[in-house]
């Protein structure tokens, strides 16, 4: 038959599937700029304490707030460190306590969410008024009140950042967990008898993965601002470790005289969230979700 | 001399694949309008009927692209007009009657300001006059009290109502040509009956032009003149109504009307093997050629082109017509169905009732139903092993509903299913054991949505063989394939995605999921409802293959009579969640039968001109069933009296074993019904 050969799509490892989906990404100018920036912090990351120049902690105060110049690339501060160094250090920490924050989160939010979508009646509006009152809460206010009790350690960083950017994974995970529910598939496995865990494995989370992925990411770069944020308040990594909110906090009050040594931190911060946001953009165009239509719960 | 208003000429659409090919989803249309006439376009899903309807309107589906080709309406094209120019035109000269009418009339606005909207853009009436006209308007497409109706909002009216405010605006501008997208694909048969009829009456009335796109024959039949078949975006047929539907000349239209179940046929009609062709992979040669009976060597290759026969007045694009000519008039064979049922009672729904009624606090601390007037009630039936029997009626009729109960889907609030005279089942599926389970399968309606996006078919049939026979590996692989095999699909359909498989393909995916699990009840819920007509034939005679293979019995809900009629034993009507008839399929479908039988059969549309529905009764719809007295007494056209309001009818015996629940003594009703 002349039919088979179009369909000759045949089921694809994972890996060709991902493969697929960054070639995809990477095809249209956004997603190319946003995948590059997003790469280029990543190796950064990884490869920082190998090429930084000078010890970042290394205080002379003979070279104090000195100019940008061959030697000193982006200047020195009011230390005189050096702050090319700090800045490609800086965003090390950051990326790496959001990114496993933001993990923590998709868990939680996700699998709860699910389960809320699934089970519904009054299980599920018990919990969602549970996250609703969370929800209320300003987030920032509560992450002062855990981290001074519990310390700005990254045990406890880690897990507090996920727990705050999940609440809203929950709603996402479970407004799409309802589109999928009254799909006769479900139906059909529920009168085979099959268990919810079973249920939410083998029907939900396949057809709720792309959604709840991509609010992940786009938890992603709101969690680290959220963590700069903290960093600039004082309460997130403590000095002398380098990072682009404490660095913005300690310099912002030399901007006028030596605006190099704030300049540089915001640059580093604000192109890693662009990048994170226009990944994660290109990411819900790939898998066919058009963010645009539907606006974050 | 007739006046040609649309004309459509060498028209191509299509659009770009990623890899840049142009693939046609009309292929060079040319076909003219005459005033006054109704065409009907018929063809199935994919065909680019839709797409050709729409083109005469001057409007192209986003994605979509005019290759070549014009569609000229009062001598201007209006596929390069501007868009101000075709503002002018549209809703004006050319309306549209959408398919689904509660989606197209806004929700919040009344239908009196809407029908108002249409004529302060179309016409230049004042406001005095335009109210008379609304009420015109209204009156003309048969709505009961226009002032009261105008008042309303679109939810507060039934479907075929909505309709009729569809086709009321659609003619505020007073069109020279209607287009009707599929108007009475989602309405009930007595509604939709009732529809079509008052369409013929505009169309004599005014004097417009239509355009009817339908998949259904059956409907076609009852309104146009002239008839166009599509297949794959080509015209494959073009003549007038009735010759094309009695004594069809191209293939695909003679393979289709052989396997359209009918009324006055008992059995399974023959079945057209294949499904269309998706669009752009028809490498060069007809695009029926696979699926075709009279195919030679040459329509492998060479395309044949839409030749006009002046004689009968008809296009056709085939190098064999001459074959089908010779043929004559139609004529259609099916296959008796054996009736495989025994004697050994299989399930038996003693006195259930369902309520969907929100139950008060003290109740449902209590988990107890309570509820006067539930949506099913009363249902008793006595299901034998092996036999195929149907529920009919329309929706909200608890066909469905009675349905997810014996799947154990929803509690029942009364009564029992027992099985195999010894056992009862819960309606609820916690308290049912992996058997109670297993024994009990569903087909549902639509396989785009019953099965898993996700999953490959693989998955799919596996999961029944994990889940009640813990089958794995090498054992697992085997099974399923021996499945695929007995639902007549390839080995090779193993790794396929749903997505990749036509809608008759999924169906069968479906089917074989149901079997997966080696059930002795199979619940189809409208299982060809969803499928193109060609396929329909197809999936029926699968299901009635393996039924009698395997012994399995199956209860068959469907609103489409003369589908029960091919495939049933056995048949049960209902209304409003109450029995009016049952019995053997010979004997419900002919007379004497309840009055409600009587309007169902009456209001089938057969694709046969000579063969117009019976509208008895009116086609109002009840929300909710009466509260005393006959199911039946508000839309019952025989009405005996206050018997009807105050009392259940009793059941009656007919001689031929049929149970009918009437007040009506069966001698009078057979006496009243062969009138």
């Amino acid at each position: 038959m002349k039919l088979d050969n179009i369909y000759k799509e045949e089921k694809k490892s994972n890996f060709a599937k991902v493969s697929d989906i960054i070639i995809t990404m990477a095809s249209r100018p956004s997603g190319f700029i946003g995948l590059s920036i997003l790469v280029f912090h990543v190796i950064l990351a990884f490869i920082s304490p190998f090429i930084a120049p000078y010890d970042f902690k290394a205080i002379n105060p003979s070279l104090m707030l000195q100019a940008p110049s061959a030697e000193y690339w982006f200047g020195t501060d009011d230390l005189g460190r050096d702050v090319f160094t700090r800045t490609i250090l800086g965003g090390r920490t950051a990326l790496t306590i959001t990114f496993f924050g933001s993990l923590i989160a998709l868990l939680w939010g996700g699998l709860l969410g699910i389960f809320c979508g699934l089970v519904g009646g009054k299980t599920d509006d018990i919990v969602m008024r549970i996250v609703d009152a969370f929800l209320s809460i300003p987030w920032i206010l509560a992450m002062l009140l855990i981290v001074s009790l519990l310390g700005t350690s990254t045990e406890v960083l880690i897990p507090a950042l996920g727990f705050f950017y999940g609440k809203g994974i929950v709603r996402v995970a479970r407004a799409a967990t309802h589109d999928v529910i009254a799909k006769d598939f479900i139906v059909s496995a529920r009168a085979r008898g099959h268990s919810n865990f079973s249920i939410i494995w083998n029907e939900i989370i396949p057809n709720v993965r792309d959604a709840i992925l991509v609010e992940g990411a786009m938890r992603w770069s709101w969690m680290l601002l959220g963590f700069s944020s903290l960093s600039f308040l004082g309460f997130g990594v403590s000095p002398p470790t380098p990072d682009w909110g404490l660095m913005i906090s300690n310099a912002r009050g030399l901007m006028s005289f030596a605006y190099w040594s704030v300049i540089a931190p915001i640059v580093g911060l604000s192109s890693l969230i662009i990048g994170i946001n226009l990944t994660a953009d290109a990411f819900a165009k790939a898998l066919g979700i058009d963010r645009s239509t539907k606006a974050p719960v | 001399m007739t006046v040609i208003i649309q004309k459509v000429k060498n028209l191509s659409i299509g659009f770009k694949s990623k890899k840049g090919e142009e693939i046609l989803i009309l292929k060079n249309i040319t076909t003219n309008i005459k005033k006054g006439e109704t065409v009907g376009i018929v063809g199935e899903s994919g065909s680019g009927k839709s797409t050709l309807a729409l083109a005469m309107m001057g409007y192209v589906k986003h994605g979509l692209y005019t290759i070549g080709g014009e569609c000229e309406f009062n001598s201007s094209n209006l596929l390069n007009m501007k868009s101000k120019d075709l503002e002018k035109i549209r809703g004006r000269k050319i309306a549209m009657i959408p398919q689904n009418a509660g989606q197209a009339l806004t929700p919040n606005l009344k239908i009196g300001y809407q029908i108002d909207e249409a004529l302060q853009l179309h016409s230049d009436l004042n406001e005095k006059e335009r109210e008379k006209k609304i009420s015109e308007l209204l009156n003309k497409v048969r709505l009961p009290s226009p002032e009261t109706i105008a008042l309303r909002y679109p939810h507060e009216l039934s479907g075929g109502q909505q309709q009729r405010v569809a086709v009321a605006m659609a003619l505020a501008g007073t069109p020279d040509l209607l287009l009707l997208d599929e108007p009475t694909t989602g309405l009930d048969v007595t509604t939709q009956a009732h529809v079509l009829e008052l369409l013929n009456f505009i169309a004599k009335d005014t004097g417009t032009s239509m355009v009817y796109v339908s998949h259904d024959l059956g409907a076609i039949a009852q309104v146009s003149d002239r008839i166009i078949v599509m297949y794959s975006g080509e015209i494959v047929l073009e003549g007038p109504s009735r010759d094309i539907l009695k004594k069809p000349i191209h293939p695909y239209t003679h393979g289709l009307l052989k396997s359209i179940p009918k009324l006055s046929l008992a059995g399974l009609p023959e079945s057209m093997p294949g499904s269309q062709p998706q669009p752009g992979t028809i490498q060069g040669g007809c695009s029926f050629f696979d699926r075709c009976n009279f195919s030679e060597e040459k329509c492998k290759n060479n395309s044949p082109e839409l030749e006009f026969l002046k004689e009968f007045n008809t296009s056709v694009r085939c190098f064999n017509y001459e074959k089908l000519l010779k043929e004559g008039e139609i004529n259609q064979n099916v296959n008796k169905i054996k009736n495989n049922s025994q004697d050994k009672e299989i399930l038996n729904l003693s006195d259930i009732s369902i309520s969907y009624a929100k139950q008060k606090l003290l109740d449902q601390i209590f988990n107890r139903i309570t509820d006067d007037n539930p949506t099913v009630k009363d249902i008793n039936i006595n299901i034998k092993k092996g036999e195929t029997i149907a529920l009919v009626g329309e929706s909200g009729s608890g066909k469905s509903t009675i349905l997810k109960s014996i799947a154990g889907l929803l509690r029942t609030k009364d009564g029992l299913i027992r099985f195999e005279e010894s056992r009862n089942l819960s309606s609820d599926l916690k308290e049912r054991n992996p058997n109670d389970l297993r024994i009990i399968q569903l087909i549902f309606q639509n396989p785009d949505e019953s099965l898993n996006p996700n999953h490959t078919v693989e998955e799919i049939i596996a999961q029944p063989l994990k889940l009640y026979f813990g089958l794995k590996g090498e054992e697992l692989k085997k099974n399923i394939i021996d499945l695929l095999q007995k639902v007549r699909l390839g080995e090779f359909y193993i790794s396929r995605y749903p997505r990749q498989l036509s809608g008759g393909e999924k169906q069968r995916v479906a089917v074989a999921r149901a079997f997966a699990a080696k059930p002795d009840i199979i619940l189809c819920d409208e299982v060809t409802s969803a499928l193109d007509v060609s396929v329909q034939a197809a999936v029926l005679n699968l299901l009635q293959q393996l039924k009698e293979d395997f012994g399995t019995t199956y209860i068959f809900v469907s609103h489409d009579l003369a589908v029960v009629r091919a495939i049933s034993d056995r048949v049960a009507v209902l209304y409003q969640g109450r029995l009016c008839e049952v019995g053997p399929s010979n004997d419900v479908y002919k007379f004497p039968s309840h009055p409600y039988t009587e309007v169902l059969l009456g209001a089938v549309l057969e694709p046969d001109p000579d063969i117009k529905p019976k509208l008895v009764a009116e086609d109002i719809v009840e929300e909710k069933p009466p509260e005393k007295g006959c199911s039946f007494q508000g839309r019952c056209s025989r009405i005996v009296g206050d018997i009807c309001k105050k009392e259940i009818p009793p059941w009656q015996l007919t001689d031929s074993g049929n149970a009918i629940r009437c007040h009506i003594p069966i001698k009078e009703l057979q006496k009243e019904q062969f009138k």
